[in-house]
């Protein structure tokens, strides 16, 4: 099966190939849609042959001796272990749905040909990241993978906050991507070869100190920067500058696993450097619970959905650090399905509605005109909210109980490797795994009151309001919307001091709620645009600016469809005691058995396999969800009209504003880089610079100072050249 | 052929060497030092003679009546018909020395310095009779090497000769072409404006 | 006889015309003194051909050589002190200075005339270019 991975991802890059030679002659524009579409969809459904073929069985690898370096050597080659099997699935998936999906939402934009090229790119570096055997093979389609999202977060490069965010993105995964290289010099150093199964049999058997341990440190960098964990989460929210399906496949589904799935890969060089576990939990603890509450804080639908990315992966971190690897692999594949259905029903309703802000999309009863979306939607938020029995609830609830597992184990344990994450670990994650449970359960019903919230109570405005501002495309000043709504929160409510606090706040939000609209407003044009061109082409169905008519195209739905159908039923893989474990292998490649867990004779302690539902791990779940559930419910009863995060008090403003990381980062890294820039060009400029300006100054004071001597007397000149020779003659007679 | 011998030991031709040599030297600083340049073109005609009487001395009989006839009869002449066509002050000047002089001076005693000690070092001992060499400096024995060996740069020398004597003529001629004294008369305008 | 009485003299003789031909103004004078060099080696030549009295006489011979190229010599410089005077009124030769640079020590050049000479002038705007043209930098900055 191997072989058959080692060319699946030449599909994808042979479809990019296809297509980008179709950008650049500018014909054949309408073999787009199959060439984007039909590789990407060979690609998926030879993952699952590979999958299948896989079965339970053992890692096997087959690989081409590349380059003879002297030292280590490269491969190209595919390493199919479970893990890989499985997000390679949900990779091909998540890209077939997406490029499908694409198809209608992005068709008649101008530059889409690039776009389809550019994801095909993207899936073909990814399946290398996924299979690669090599781990330098796995950087070059790591970086390729940052290179493409450059490019498809700047896909609307004409808007200023595209090109930002699109920058943004590349240099703070950059920024991670440095140590990330490192720290595989250092593994390849220790174990002298590049390719993964040797790596993990030298941390294996030598344990985590020197090289290993160096390396599973640095290597949390990149993880760090493609996962977006605290501090270098800050790109991924800005990121949602992109197209929406871009956001779906890059940003919640694929590209941000990346990190997360090299943390799994090479999951034994990480369990055996306490240090790095620490690391990866206390970052992903902070990320996991800063990010649900920023989404709870925001407003527009797409940052929602990407903070709530954020802290979903944190959640995987947390879990890989307390040692519930086959718990996070579960929740990434759960979470890669759901967010994306989220994500692509964003880009529907966004089309529909002409905006992303969730307090306008609340007035514009989506849950009638858009039934196939709500529908889905509210299965995507229900699994993210983790209500049972969707995916969302199962796989939260197995980190849950693995973080559980950690928590209270003692003394050694009968395995491999023979030890566990810290107990304090194992404590961290569960209270972050709660608190989080609890926070994520609060923002999904919050965002689905906004979107599909009973419009007849007035939710947040008045109707009378709205009537009157719908018409005006586009919005009023900031400043102007700003007293609207203080107006509109005085009418509903009676102020009270907190609020007066708060107008300020209001102001702000105002403002964003414009840039949001600004934001939204090349989708939504693109989307006219290919309404005005169908028109005019084949006369299909009507799509005004806002569509009417059919919810969406077949294609935008489809995938909407297939990924909540799956989001449904998948978190029952996680009921049978070892069945995903077996699927997914043990953390070295080798094949899972049962009875060889009991004995310890895997990596992990039998109960890391384990993603059978605990008693006490659902109970605490579901106390979350509930509490998560009902402070929503209360806090919007509490304040009829308003948007239910109030209850965040104080909190609301800097979770609103992602608390300050972008400034923090500024502080920290932007601003001393620039002194440091300043610095250099100051050092340039005045001091490298003043000594060849010096010599050119010096020769010329030489010449000036030469030329006075030439005055043309012949006399002068001879005397010179005798002297010359005298001294030259004397110098010879009497040199020696 | 040659021997060394002290230098204290003098013969009564080194004594004549000596005082004819100090006439020589005497008469060349004159002619580089003094004012009037009359004075000193005569000084070099005694200079060039005091030359002569060492070749004899040296028992280089023809050089020296070569020396005689050309550099004494021709060469002064020569020089004081340039001092006249340049009309150059007849009597005693103070402009014959440049502000170079010092620079000059020093440059000569270098120079002096120089050659004496090497010149010095080199053959401090040496010692030869320039009697025997008497045979060597006949207008015989010169005659026939000179056409016995060197008829080839004599030759040449016969051209140099004609190239310096036409190039002289053409120099000194005022109408050589037309180009050649228009350009010459835009010197000389040249030369007048400046002047 | 010792060899180094005459090479002595040579050598004075020589510095003596090194002497002359720097210090003297009149190109005439500078002519008499290049014949003092000359003399000068003349006299080694003589010296050596005595001492050591070779089968071809060579040391003679070229005595006699060095006699004639400095007739030559003479004739020609002086046609050309002729030329210099012609063209300029004075046989002086550090008053021919027009290969001088401009504002050299002790160099006074004559202010260019109104009559489209402009020399001078010229001068100064090529060096100022060709300085320019060869430090673009520091006229930048």
């Amino acid at each position: 099966m191997s072989t058959l991975a080692l060319w699946i991802p030449l599909l994808p890059l042979l479809s990019a190939a296809a297509l980008a030679a179709v950008s650049l002659s500018g014909r054949g524009r309408r073999t787009v849609p199959a060439l984007a579409v039909l590789p990407i969809a060979a690609a998926a459904v030879l993952t699952f042959v590979v999958l299948v073929g896989h079965g339970t069985g053992a890692a096997t690898e087959s690989r081409i001796r590349y380059a003879a370096t002297g030292g280590p050597e490269l491969w190209l080659g595919a390493r199919v272990d479970g893990l890989a099997a499985l997000i390679a699935v949900l990779v091909g998936v998540v890209a077939t749905a997406v490029q499908l999906y694409s198809v209608s939402y992005m068709a008649h934009e101008e530059r889409y040909t690039s776009y389809s090229a550019l994801i095909s790119l993207f899936t073909a570096a990814m399946l290398v990241v996924v299979y690669s055997t090599d781990l330098l093979v796995l950087l070059v389609g790591w970086e390729v993978m940052g290179a493409c999202s450059y490019f498809l977060i700047g896909h609307h490069w004409e808007r200023p906050e595209a090109r930002g965010a699109s920058i943004k993105a590349f240099l703070v995964t950059k920024f991670g991507d440095v140590p990330f290289l490192l720290g595989i010099l250092f593994l390849a150093h220790g174990a002298g070869t590049f390719r993964v199964q040797p790596i993990l049999q030298h941390a294996i058997q030598q344990g985590g100190h020197g090289y290993t341990a160096a390396g599973a440190i640095l290597l949390i960098g990149g993880v760090m920067g493609k996962s977006a964990q605290v501090p270098l989460q800050t790109w991924l929210p800005d990121a949602m500058a992109g197209p929406t399906p871009i956001s779906a496949l890059i940003h919640a589904a694929t590209m941000v696993a990346a990190g997360v799935y090299v943390v799994a890969r090479l999951y034994p060089v990480f369990l055996v450097t306490p240090a790095a576990l620490w690391i990866l939990a206390i970052a992903a603890t902070l990320t996991t619970v800063t990010a649900a509450l920023s989404a709870f804080a925001q407003r527009d639908l797409k940052r929602i959905l990407a903070y709530s990315t954020v802290s979903q992966l944190a959640l995987m971190v947390a879990a890989l650090a307390a040692g519930g690897r086959d718990a996070a692999v579960f929740h990434l594949m759960s979470h890669g399905g759901f967010k994306a259905l989220l994500f692509l029903g964003a880009g529907v309703i966004i089309h529909k509605a002409g905006t992303g802000d969730v307090d306008e999309l609340n007035t514009q009863d989506l849950r009638r005109k858009l039934p196939v979306t709500f529908i889905t939607m509210t299965i995507g938020l229900a699994a993210l909210a983790g209500v049972p029995p969707f995916s969302g609830f199962f796989s939260k609830e197995s980190i849950a109980g693995a973080a559980y597992d950690t928590a209270t184990h003692s003394g050694p344990t009968k395995s491999l490797l023979g030890l566990t994450p810290p107990a304090g670990i194992g404590w961290l994650v569960l209270v972050a795994t709660l608190l989080t449970g609890f926070l994520t359960a609060a923002y999904a019903l919050r965002t689905w009151l906004m979107l599909f919230g009973p419009l007849e109570r007035g939710w947040f405005r008045s109707a009378v309001e709205l009537s009157q501002r719908q018409p005006q495309a586009p919005a009023p000043s900031g400043v102007s919307m700003a007293e609207a709504e203080a107006k509109a929160e005085t009418e509903v409510a009676p102020p009270t001091a907190a609020d007066a606090a708060a107008g300020s706040e209001w102001a702000l939000e105002a403002l964003v709620a414009e840039s949001i609209r600004e934001k939204t407003a090349a989708e939504v044009a693109a989307a006219a645009d290919a309404s005005a061109s169908a028109e005019a082409a084949k006369a299909t169905k009507a799509k005004t600016k806002v569509r009417t008519g059919p919810e969406a195209p077949r294609a935008e739905l489809l995938p909407l469809v297939v990924l909540a159908a799956v989001t449904t039923v998948f978190g029952f893989a996680g009921l049978n005691l070892g069945w995903f474990a077996s699927w997914l292998g043990d953390a070295d490649g080798n094949a899972y058995h049962a009875k060889a867990a009991e004995a310890g004779k895997l990596i992990q302690p039998a109960d890391a396999y384990h993603l059978g539902p605990g008693l006490l791990s659902i109970l605490l779940a579901l106390l979350a969800l509930a509490l998560g559930l009902g402070v929503v419910l209360v806090a919007a009863r509490a304040k009829p009209g308003t948007d239910p995060n109030h209850v965040l008090g104080f909190l609301r403003k800097p979770a609103f504003l992602g608390f300050r990381a972008d400034d923090l980062q500024d502080a920290v890294v932007v601003r001393p880089t620039q002194a440091a820039a300043d610095a250099v060009g100051f050092l340039d400029t005045e001091v490298v610079d003043a000594y060849v300006r010096g010599s050119g100054h010096a020769a010329r004071l030489l010449g000036e100072g030469l030329r006075r001597i030439q005055t043309g007397n012949v006399q002068l000149y001879l005397t010179g050249v005798l002297t010359g020779v005298v001294v030259i003659a004397a110098a010879l007679g009497f040199g020696r | 052929m040659t021997t060394t011998r002290a230098l204290s030991s003098t013969t009564g031709v080194e004594i004549t060497f000596v005082l004819v040599g100090l006439l020589t030297f005497g008469a060349a600083i004159l002619t580089v030092t003094v004012r009037n340049l009359v004075h000193a073109a005569l000084w070099l005609v005694v200079s060039l003679g005091g030359l002569a009487g060492c070749y004899l001395l040296l028992a280089a009989e023809f050089v020296a009546w070569v020396q005689v006839l050309i550099y004494v009869g021709a060469v002064a002449v020569l020089l004081l018909f340039g001092l006249m066509l340049t009309r150059a002050p007849i009597g005693r000047t103070t402009e014959l020395d440049s502000g170079n002089r010092w620079a000059a001076a020093v440059v000569g005693l270098a120079t002096a310095g120089v050659l004496v000690s090497v010149v010095g070092d080199a053959v401090r001992t040496t010692w030869f009779d320039p009697r025997q060499a008497v045979v060597n400096g006949t207008a015989k024995a010169v005659g026939s090497s000179l056409f016995r060996y060197w008829v080839l740069p004599f030759e040449l020398l016969s051209v140099l000769l004609l190239a310096a004597l036409v190039g002289a003529i053409v120099l000194s001629r005022r109408d050589v072409s037309a180009d050649a004294e228009f350009a010459m008369d835009a010197a000389d305008a040249e030369t007048e404006a400046e002047a | 006889m010792h060899a180094i009485y005459p090479l002595t003299l040579a050598a004075l003789l020589f510095a003596v015309g090194v002497y002359g031909v720097l210090a003297r103004r009149n190109a005439v004078a500078v002519l008499m003194a290049i014949e003092l060099l000359l003399n000068a080696v003349n006299l080694n030549l003589v010296t050596f051909s005595s001492l050591l009295r070779d089968q071809y006489g060579m040391g003679q011979v070229f005595t006699i050589f060095l006699i004639t190229v400095a007739a030559a010599e003479t004739g020609l410089g002086l046609a050309i002190v002729l030329l210099l005077y012609r063209n300029r009124g004075t046989a002086a030769i550090d008053d021919a200075r027009e290969l001088g640079e401009d504002g050299a020590l002790g160099l006074k050049r004559v202010p260019p005339q109104a009559d489209g000479d402009g020399n001078g002038n010229a001068d100064a705007a090529n060096t100022a270019t060709a300085t320019a043209a060869r430090t673009p930098k520091a006229v930048t900055k």
